[in-house]
């Protein structure tokens, strides 16, 4: 798929965001005042920030405001509802922080619930995805979770939850990969369903010259060369150098160091999220053939 | 509404038949004009005259089909390779996952004829239903910004104002080589339905689930059809043209070989 900036920048970094309303919203820590004012200003510039760079996705964004229509059966929709009704519950709970003193204890917990929501409505707009095995595995929404709750533990400045989450966020995405290189092979969609035509099919002539919406949007073929590198690189800098890094007394060099290094991998771990997975319309294209090759060799191993 | 009607009265869609088809493309040109200059936002070409790309709701694949290795008994005369060219539009599908991904309502399928359409004045230009369809029938217009697909000529077939000889999508009334029926595929008794029948007219991508209402018509292996029967009675009809033709060359030209075989 085509790894829209737009779109890894918005599941990133809206999704720390989010994160860092869960841990505020739970009162870890319980902040009033000036203090507050600057952990919800950063959890708002990240959510609503990356809320906004999804909106640069739109071709036609002056309809956007109809995306809450619906609900019923568009996880895209229930995101919408989901995202405004947290940021709202989130704004009377961190006004009454910042400018009257007061926590209203069940409301940042309602507050928090509906941010793990939205999170979890923006990783089921993938998940459900058949077409792109890839993302169609509950690996899915557990990695956008605990990549979410990791930075937001990262962000509100608990060490430990940190540590142990950016452990799990690590382990979830070693998990995704290994699922997920596996998924299109179990999907069963090949050439032959495809086409349903009997023997060896393959791409003889492309239906035009250049490319296309299609092959621009789904049949992306980026440079993978460095997907391996990248993947070590994304696992690094997302979970293992800052969950070490908790582990050490922390100030703020050594937060600030550990937050920007998981956000940089968590944007790298996007990208490839994006730049690897493989939708099934590829095969009317001739894409995907040594994917479907080596999974045939596997299962004959 | 982006559920999906529990039914619908009819489905109308297109059967394709893939023994016929001889890849000329006048099926996209037929679209692509129609489709531009009626029906909603046209669809527009980038840098045509350059690095061209475009917004179609039809496109012809060709693929090469190897039989697979089977013992030469098992099919006499043996299969040999063949091309295939291939058809590709929206196939209007019953439990179509481009309507129910949609967030706006823009996408939806018509309960009365069961065809799916884009309601272009709500579309918000997600591209999302264009992830959801296996089959690529989707495509975001680059112009206009909204999301084009086949209506299945939706202005053409309801059309009072046009003979009705003429009330066919544009694909199917203007291919030559009659590969392309149109008609209500939820009466088993209408052409197409027959003609599906008849022929074992197949889903594509069955496992994906969504149940399309166009059927393809595999293609006759080639080879076998009206292959002359052998029989110890007498020899083919065209075997006086398979015998061996004389190689020693005659008259002038029998001399002139010898001679400068000579030399």
């Amino acid at each position: 798929m085509h790894p829209a900036p737009s779109v890894i920048i918005f599941s990133s970094l809206s999704g720390a965001g989010f994160g860092l309303l869960v841990f505020l919203g739970l009162g870890l820590p319980t902040v009033t005042g000036w203090v507050a004012f600057v952990f919800y200003a950063i959890a708002y510039l990240l959510s609503v920030g990356g809320l906004l760079a999804a909106a640069a996705h739109l071709k036609n964004p002056k309809n956007g405001y109809k995306s809450f229509r619906e609900w019923r059966s568009s996880w895209l929709s229930r995101e919408a509802w989901a995202a405004v009704a947290a940021l709202l519950v989130m704004a009377v709970y961190a006004g009454a922080q910042v400018f009257a003193g007061v926590t209203l204890a069940p409301l940042g917990w309602l507050g928090a619930a509906l941010s793990l929501v939205t999170v979890f409505t923006t990783s089921m707009i993938y998940t459900q995805l058949r077409t792109v095995p890839r993302w169609n595995q509950w690996g899915t929404p557990v990695l956008f979770l605990l990549a979410a709750l990791a930075g937001g533990a990262l962000l509100s400045g608990n060490p430990n939850a940190a540590g142990l989450l950016l452990l799990a966020a690590g382990a979830a995405q070693l998990w995704h990969w290994w699922k997920g290189d596996r998924r299109f092979a179990e999907a069963g969609t090949t050439m032959r369903t495809a086409t349903r035509l009997k023997g060896q099919v393959s791409l003889w002539e492309k239906p035009h010259t250049g490319e296309n919406y299609l092959t621009r949007e789904m049949v992306y073929q980026v440079g993978r060369r460095h997907a391996l590198k990248l993947r070590v690189i994304a696992i690094l800098a997302m979970a293992a150098i800052p969950a070490a890094l908790t582990v050490i007394p922390m100030h703020h060099g050594t937060a600030a160091l550990a937050i920007l290094l998981h956000l940089g991998g968590v944007l790298t771990s996007r990208w490839l999220f994006f730049a690897e997975a493989e939708h099934v319309v590829g095969l009317y294209y001739g894409a995907h053939g040594n994917l479907l090759a080596n999974s045939a060799e596997r299962s004959l191993a | 509404m982006t559920t999906l009607p529990a039914s619908t009265e009819r489905s109308l869609g297109l059967v394709i038949d893939l023994d016929t088809c001889v890849g000329c493309h006048a099926c996209v040109t037929a679209c692509k004009g129609w489709n531009t200059q009626n029906y909603g936002a046209p669809l527009s070409d980038q840098d045509a005259y350059g690095d061209a790309s475009g917004t179609f709701l039809n496109r012809i694949h060709s693929f090469q089909v190897t039989p697979d290795a089977q013992p030469i008994s098992d099919v006499v005369p043996p299969r040999l390779a063949q091309t295939v060219h291939f058809p590709k539009s929206c196939l209007h599908c019953e439990d179509a996952p481009c309507v129910t991904v949609c967030p706006t309502g823009a996408s939806y399928k018509r309960v009365e004829d069961g065809i799916v359409l884009v309601n272009e004045d709500a579309c918000m230009g997600c591209g999302l239903c264009a992830w959801a369809c296996p089959y690529g029938a989707r495509e975001v217009d680059e112009a206009a910004g909204v999301m084009k697909k086949c209506t299945l000529c939706v202005d053409r077939i309801y059309n009072e104002n046009i003979p009705e000889t003429e009330r066919q999508p544009a694909c199917v009334r203007t291919c030559p080589a009659g590969a392309r029926h149109f008609g209500d595929l939820s009466d088993p008794d209408s052409d197409v339905s027959r003609l599906v029948a008849a022929r074992g007219g197949v889903d594509l991508m069955p496992e994906q689930g969504t149940v399309p209402v166009n059927k393809y018509l595999p293609p006759r292996p080639k080879d076998t059809i009206a292959a002359p029967e052998m029989t110890d009675e007498g020899e083919d009809v065209l075997a006086p043209f398979l015998a061996p033709v004389a190689e020693t060359p005659q008259g002038f030209l029998g001399w002139l070989d010898r001679t400068l075989e000579k030399i």
